[in-house]
């Protein structure tokens, strides 16, 4: 039985991981820049699961376990550190957040 | 699990369980009595030198390879406690003053020490991961620790969302790389690569993702743009910790991955990191010129000296250099933390609750009315410039070196230049100083005191005496 | 079928995943009796007349309580695969299991210290 080739994975997950990446540089919502970066983390995980059945080994599918639990970790910081932002701007545009400057 | 795993990892499972017993420990200490968190944690700090210093000399690799212990580590370890240390010392009266004292500080500091000194022990890119966003996660919950503070909220976000972004990058880089080589340890991705079994395209897109995570992380040109944002806003304390550990253990993952897990495609990415050492090095040293915030300042600063550091990355593909531009790297390291913990310390003595007292132009005066602290921030910024007798010289003379002896003549050269440009920077603090008149407010507080006086006096004494600390760094050598 | 079998799984679920929500939104349209008046076309809140806007600031205490929900949710993923391995992987297993929980646990201690898991 031919599966379907690992290419064809990788090449989703690039396809993830560069819509993830344009949106964090291309989006001003702190939100979506956020939600961009999980879909980035999330194509990264789909190139590890792809890559671990083509080369039989289970490294990767572990890998993936880490990324998830860090990636919730993050979750937890980030959207307390939008709230607080939220909180006192009354906004989560990233071009409204700029006090500093140089 | 068995003992030499266990003892591989003896003084992170130590500090680990301090600090969570210290996240529980600081519920039942009086809210006026977070003194006693701040001296816990130093103690649990030097705990864990004192076992880290024991382990010097041994080579024990644990978890199936996924840790290591050894030279490079035992260094870089110590090299990170003591960082923590000085983040403590200059913190416990800081925080206090600006009404941001938490228990939860100095188990956040210990946390992120932790995840550091995992970093230095690394032996899979699994676990460079883990311990990169150790690491990370409680920065960025420092850098927002004062959340009544706009600038300090601003900080901690910029810094979050350009962190998680890097973390996708290093994250995407491991994936590739796992797939090419088929393993995420360092030894087999090294050895799968000399036996030309590893897909090069694929290994090399993998190593460049990497490159550009840490990229981030150690604030390197293109990818520098959030540094004096977040230097500036987050509070001083947490900024002088983020300038020296995040430096350390971003440059110590570096090495060992490039070193350990790269070396046969580092000819390849040798010339690249010469052109972004050249570029960091210019960028941040340019525009450090214009700031008038010495934070902003010296944010451009940690700029220009990552580019330094970066130089000994040019030397990696010439085999025979490695050791030598690893030492050159780390020592390099020890002197920039020493010299950077000073001079934030001074920084520290003159800020104001308000957030007053960081323009440039408020030090005018402090040659007169305090002598001894005005010599000190002479010393500083003499070893950030490198102008002898100082550690900066010292380390930037070994730098140099390996750079000459690896044929990079020409990124020595723009060392050489961009080093005589910052002297106009950091000469000019010295010049305000002592020649403009001023009355500057200055904070006594006798653990700022302390670290200041301290930082000083090793900034020179250890610049006479290089050869031992450089005996030191040359014996930490990878295994 | 024969080479082909992985395809066709991958037919069945983009067709299957199409169908379900293609078919309940047409079910209802085909379907559902549609007499709109004023009454209809207002916003259902619990048989209660709305007031005011839906962008108020809500209890943040709901927020804290799902972001701790979410940590220790998450950590299950590792305490799964320990839990059906145990017997394979010894005694030493069995302690590690306990000292993360312990971890965890610390966590959880915190977040109570702190007033996270009151409502009011």
């Amino acid at each position: 039985m031919n599966a379907v080739p690992v290419n064809y994975y990788i090449i989703l997950s690039a396809i993830l991981f560069t819509i993830g990446a344009l949106g964090v540089l291309i989006r001003r919502n702190a939100l979506v820049i956020f939600m961009s970066i999980e879909l980035m983390l999330n194509a990264a995980n789909l190139a590890l699961v792809a890559f671990s059945s083509a080369n039989a080994q289970l490294d990767g599918q572990i890998f993936v376990f880490f990324i998830m639990t860090v990636a919730a970790a993050e979750v937890a910081v980030g959207l307390a550190l939008i709230v607080a932002v939220f909180r006192t701007k009354k906004s989560i545009d990233v071009d409204q957040i700029n006090v500093l400057k140089g | 699990m068995n003992q030499a795993d266990f003892y591989s990892l003896l003084p992170i499972i130590v500090l680990t369980t301090w600090s969570a017993l210290l996240l529980i420990v600081d519920l039942f200490i009086d809210d006026k009595k977070k003194g006693i968190t701040a001296v816990l944690a130093a103690a649990g700090l030097a705990l864990t030198m004192g076992l880290t210093l024991s382990q010097t000399g041994q080579t024990v690799i644990g978890f199936n390879g996924m840790v290591i212990l050894d030279g490079f580590s035992t260094f870089v370890n110590t090299l990170l406690l003591f960082s923590g240390l000085m983040a403590i010392s200059v913190a416990y009266g800081y925080i206090k003053r600006r009404g941001i004292e938490r228990g939860e500080y100095y188990s956040l500091i210990l946390f992120s020490i932790v995840g550091m000194m995992l970093m230095a022990q690394a032996r899979d890119l699994i676990v460079v991961f883990i311990a990169l966003e150790m690491l990370s996660i409680p920065l960025y919950v420092l850098a927002a620790i004062d959340n009544s503070n706009a600038k300090s909220e601003e900080a901690g976000i910029k810094y979050f969302l350009l962190g998680a972004f890097s973390g996708g990058f290093v994250v995407y880089g491991v994936a590739l790389v796992f797939g090419a080589t088929g393993s995420t340890a360092f030894a087999e991705i090294a050895a799968s690569i000399a036996t030309g079994n590893a897909e090069t395209l694929l290994v090399l897109a993998g190593a460049a993702l990497i490159l550009v995570g840490f990229g981030f992380k150690v604030g390197a040109v293109p990818f520098q743009m959030w540094t004096p944002d977040v230097y500036e806003g987050a509070p001083t304390s947490v900024t002088a910790f983020m300038a020296a550990g995040a430096k350390i253990a971003g440059f110590s993952a570096l090495m060992r991955v490039f070193a350990t897990a790269f070396p046969d495609i580092a000819v390849d990415i040798a010339p690249v990191l010469a052109v972004i050492a050249a570029l960091t090095m210019i960028v941040g040293n340019v525009a450090a010129i214009a700031q008038k915030n010495i934070k902003r300042m010296l944010a451009y600063s940690s700029i220009a000296h990552a580019g330094y550091i970066l130089m000994a990355f040019a030397a990696f593909a010439n085999p025979a250099l490695r050791d030598d531009a690893i030492s050159a790297g780390i020592f390099y390291l020890v002197a920039y933390a020493i010299t950077s913990f000073g001079t934030w310390a001074i920084v520290i003595s003159l800020e104001k609750e308000d957030g007053k007292g960081l323009a440039i132009e408020d030090y005018a005066g402090l040659g007169r009315t305090k002598p001894l602290m005005a010599a000190a921030m002479t010393i500083f910024m003499l070893s950030l410039t490198g102008i002898p007798p100082t550690l900066g010289l010292i380390g930037k003379l070994y730098l140099f070196r390996v750079v000459v002896e690896a044929q990079f003549m020409w990124l020595a050269l723009i060392g050489i230049l961009t080093s005589l440009i910052s002297a106009y920077y950091y000469l000019r603090v010295i010049v305000i100083m002592y020649m403009k008149e001023g009355e500057p407010e200055t904070v006594s507080e006798s653990w700022l005191t302390f670290t200041w006086g301290a930082m000083a006096v090793l900034t020179v004494v250890l610049s006479l005496i290089p050869a031992s600390l450089f005996a030191w760094a040359s014996g930490a050598l990878m295994k | 079928m024969g080479s082909q079998t992985p395809w066709v799984y991958v037919g069945i679920f983009v067709l299957v995943g199409l169908f379900i929500p293609i078919a309940a939104i047409a079910i209802a349209t085909f379907l559902g009796p549609k007499k709109p008046n004023a009454i209809k076309q207002s916003t259902y809140e619990c048989g209660i007349e709305t007031v005011g806007d839906s962008w108020i600031q809500f209890k943040a205490q709901y927020y804290i309580f799902a972001l701790v929900f979410l940590i220790f949710d998450v950590e299950t993923v590792f305490l799964f695969p320990w839990a059906v391995s145990l017997n394979s992987l010894g005694i030493f297993a069995v302690f590690e299991g306990i000292i993360f929980i312990l971890i965890l646990l610390a966590g959880l201690i915190y977040a109570w210290k702190k007033g996270m898991l009151e409502w009011a």
